[in-house]
C-alpha cells in the first residue's frame, strides 16, 4: 500500500503551522491525490475567452492533469468539456487551438457532438437499437466539467460537480483581475499571441510559493539584475540618457529588503494573496504618452487615478496561477508530476490602449519568463536544486515560518509586512482544506 | 576588406559558430554593430517583433549583459558552466550587394547544449544580416528560428 492513501488525517498531518513535510513536494502518491481532490475541488483557471472569440473556436489545455477543451458554443457561451470521446476515449482535439464549426467529430468512428458536448449523431446508429445505449454513460456525449465561470474574460472551472461557489472561493481577491481589466479604457483584454512554455523539473507548488517570495530576488537574481545595474552604471553614455525599457524591467529585482518589507503582502481566504500593497517593482515604469488621457476619457480622472494607482505586483490565485495587473500578464503553473511542472506565461493587450504598453508587457515576458531568460535561469536553478535537495533524508520538513504569528488565522483578509511568508502558509491552509474535504478518514 | 566575397561571408558564419563553441564571448561581442539585434521568435514564421512574445529580442546591451552574467561569481545557473556545440550546414548567401553594403546569409544548424548530466539538442535556421564597418563584417541582425520554437523547453542558456 502506498505511503499516503486516501486518508484525511495523514494528509492533514503533512502541514504544520510553520513547516510542511517534504512529501508534499516529492511524493507521487500525494501528487495523485492533489489531482484527484485539490484540483477537482478548487476553481482552476482554464483560459481567456479572447482565445476563442468566434463560435466553434476551441482551445485545448489541462485542469491539473485532466485534458479539457474550452469552446465557444452557438449560444456564444464558453463551455469546458473533457477532451475524451465517450465512445472509446480518443482525444477529440489535439491541436492547441482551432475552429470546429458547428460540431466536434471524433476522428476514430465519427461520433459527433454539439459544441456544448451533447451527442449529435452516431454513424450506423441502428447497430445500437435495443442495446440499451440510452442507459449508457456514452450517450450523454462529451462530459462537461463540474462548473464553469467566465469572469471578465477569464474562464475558470471546477471539475467537481458539487462544491464551493466561484464567488465564495475567490471573494474580494477578484479585485486584482478587476484592476487588470480596468486598465483597458474599453474594460477588456485580449490575449496577445501564444504563451511562453517553460518546463521545470520541480513541484508546481515551489513556483506558486515563489510568486510571493520577496526575500529571494536580491539574492538569486543578483547575477542578472545586479549585473545589469553594474553594466549600465559603467557604460559610457551622454549625461541624462534615459534608462532603456529593459533596464526599467530588470533593475528593480535588486531592490533592498526594506523596499520589499514596505511593499506589503495581502492575503485573502482560500489561499489567494498578493505582494505590492503599497508599491511594487512595477511602480516606477515610465508613463506611456496618451494613455492617462485615454483612461481619464473612459473613466473620469478620479477613477482613472485610482485604477492606475494600484501597483499590485504578483497576485496568486490558488491553486495555480499568478497575475500581474500592471503589466497584464498571467502565469499558469501546470502540474505534470510531483517533480515536473510546465509554466505557461500569457500576455494580454489592453483594448484601446497604446501599443507601447503591450510592447513593454511582451518585453517583460521574454526577459523574465522565457526558457531563454536570465531571470528564469536564476529561478529554475533554485527550484531544481530544492527538488533534488528534498530527497535528502537529513531533514524532513520545509520551513515557512518568517513573520509567523502564533495562532494566526486565514479566514480574514490581512495586510502584513512584505517579507512575511504568511501567503505561503495561507496557501497550505487552503491546500489542506481543498485536499481533504472530499477524503475519508482511514479505515480503522 | 572592401567587397566581401561569397567565401568571406561563409567563413564569417563558421568563425562565429566556432567562437561560441570555444566560449570566446568577448571576441563574439566584437562581431556586433552597436545597434545589433538578436532575435529568436516564439512562433513559427513570426512576423511581429514587439507586440507578441519572443524567446529573445535583445539589443547589444542585453547581449553584453548575458556575457557579463556568465562570468559572475554568483551566477549559480552557470556553476558549473554550460557548454555548447554548433554543427552548421554550409550557409546560403541570399544577398551579396556590395553597393548597398548589405549581405544576408541563411544557415541551417544543429545546436547542442550540455550541463551536468543534461544535454539538449535543437535544430534551427539562422538568418544573418551583415554590414561592413571599417572594412570588417559585422552582425546587424541575427534571427534564429528554432524548428520547434513552440515546444516547451527547459533552460536554454547559451547563444545559438
Ligand atoms: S472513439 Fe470516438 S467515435 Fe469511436
Ligand atoms: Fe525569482
Amino acid at each position: 500500500m502506498s505511503r499516503h492513501a486516501n486518508d484525511r488525517s495523514a494528509i492533514a498531518a503533512l502541514v504544520r503551522p510553520t513547516e510542511v513535510h517534504r512529501d508534499i513536494y516529492i511524493d507521487e502518491d500525494v501528487f495523485q491525490l492533489e489531482m484527484k481532490h485539490l484540483f477537482a475541488n478548487c476553481w482552476v483557471f482554464v483560459g481567456h475567452d479572447s482565445q476563442t472569440p468566434n463560435k466553434g473556436d476551441y482551445f485545448t489545455t489541462e485542469i491539473g492533469t485532466q485534458p479539457v477543451i474550452m469552446v465557444r458554443h452557438s449560444d456564444d457561451e464558453i463551455y469546458v468539456l473533457h477532451n475524451r470521446c465517450p465512445h472509446k476515449g480518443t482525444k477529440i482535439a489535439i491541436d492547441r487551438a482551432g475552429n470546429t464549426g458547428k460540431f466536434f467529430r471524433c476522428p476514430y468512428h465519427a461520433w459527433s457532438f454539439k459544441t456544448n458536448g451533447c451527442l449529435l449523431a452516431i454513424p450506423l446508429r441502428k447497430g445500437y437499437k435495443d442495446t440499451g445505449l440510452e442507459e449508457s454513460e456514452s450517450v450523454k456525449g462529451m462530459a462537461p466539467v463540474g462548473a464553469v465561470k467566465n469572469y471578465r474574460g477569464f474562464v475558470f472551472a471546477r471539475l467537481a460537480p458539487e462544491g464551493v461557489s466561484f464567488e465564495d472561493f475567490f471573494g474580494s481577491s477578484l479585485s486584482s483581475i478587476d484592476n487588470m481589466v480596468d486598465r483597458s479604457p474599453a474594460g477588456r483584454l485580449e490575449v496577445a499571441g501564444p504563451p511562453l512554455r517553460y518546463m521545470h523539473r520541480c513541484n508546481w507548488k515551489m513556483l506558486v510559493e515563489n510568486q510571493t517570495d520577496t526575500c529571494h530576488p536580491m539574492v538569486a537574481h543578483e547575477s542578472s539584475a545586479g549585473t545589469a545595474i553594474k553594466l549600465w552604471e559603467e557604460m559610457e553614455k551622454p549625461e541624462g540618457t534615459k534608462k532603456p525599457m529593459a533596464m526599467e524591467v530588470i533593475a528593480p529585482f535588486m531592490s533592498s529588503y526594506e523596499f520589499f518589507e514596505n511593499m506589503g503582502i495581502r492575503t485573502w481566504p482560500n489561499g489567494h494573496g498578493h505582494t505590492g500593497v503599497h508599491h511594487s517593482i512595477h511602480s516606477d515604469y515610465s508613463a506611456i504618452p496618451g494613455y492617462f488621457e485615454q483612461m481619464c476619457e473612459a473613466y473620469g480622472e478620479d477613477r482613472a487615478r485610482e485604477i492606475l494607482g494600484e501597483n499590485r505586483h504578483n497576485t496568486v490565485y490558488f491553486p495555480n496561477i499568478m497575475i500581474k495587473g500592471p503589466i497584464q500578464q498571467l502565469r499558469l503553473f501546470k502540474p505534470i508530476s510531483a517533480n515536473k511542472t510546465l509554466v505557461e506565461s500569457y500576455i494580454y493587450r489592453l483594448v484601446d490602449a497604446p501599443d507601447m504598453l503591450l510592447q513593454r508587457t511582451a518585453m517583460y515576458n521574454r526577459l523574465i519568463n522565457a526558457p531563454t531568460s536570465m531571470v528564469g535561469h536564476d529561478d529554475l536553478e533554485m527550484y531544481e536544486r530544492a527538488q533534488e535537495g528534498l530527497h535528502s533524508d537529513g531533514l524532513e520538513w520545509v520551513n515557512v515560518q518568517r513573520l509567523y504569528q502564533p495562532g494566526e488565522s486565514f479566514e480574514q483578509e490581512a495586510i502584513e509586512n512584505g517579507t512575511t511568508e504568511r501567503q505561503m502558509r495561507n496557501q497550505f491552509d487552503a491546500w489542506t482544506k481543498y485536499m481533504t474535504m472530499t477524503m475519508d478518514e482511514a479505515a480503522q | 576588406m572592401s567587397a566581401p566575397s561569397k567565401d568571406d561571408l561563409i567563413d564569417f558564419i563558421y568563425e562565429e559558430a566556432r567562437m561560441l563553441d570555444d566560449g570566446r564571448f568577448d571576441e563574439w561581442l566584437d562581431l556586433w554593430t552597436p545597434d545589433g539585434i538578436y532575435w529568436m521568435p516564439l512562433e513559427y514564421n513570426q512576423q511581429d517583433e514587439n507586440l507578441v512574445t519572443s524567446l529573445l529580442h535583445e539589443d547589444f546591451f542585453m547581449i553584453k549583459l548575458r556575457v557579463e552574467r556568465f562570468k559572475g561569481e554568483r551566477t549559480f545557473s552557470q556553476k558549473p558552466k554550460t557548454r555548447c556545440h554548433h554543427v552548421i550546414q554550409r550557409p546560403f548567401v541570399d544577398r551579396l550587394d556590395v553597393d548597398a553594403g548589405e549581405f544576408v546569409t541563411r544557415t541551417a544548424f544543429h545546436y547542442v547544449e550540455t550541463r551536468l548530466d543534461d544535454q539538449t539538442l535543437l535544430a534551427a535556421n539562422a538568418r544573418h544580416d551583415l554590414v561592413l564597418v571599417d572594412g570588417k563584417l559585422k552582425i546587424k541582425r541575427k534571427r534564429v528560428d528554432l524548428l520547434n520554437s513552440d515546444a516547451a523547453f527547459g533552460n536554454i542558456q547559451m547563444f545559438l
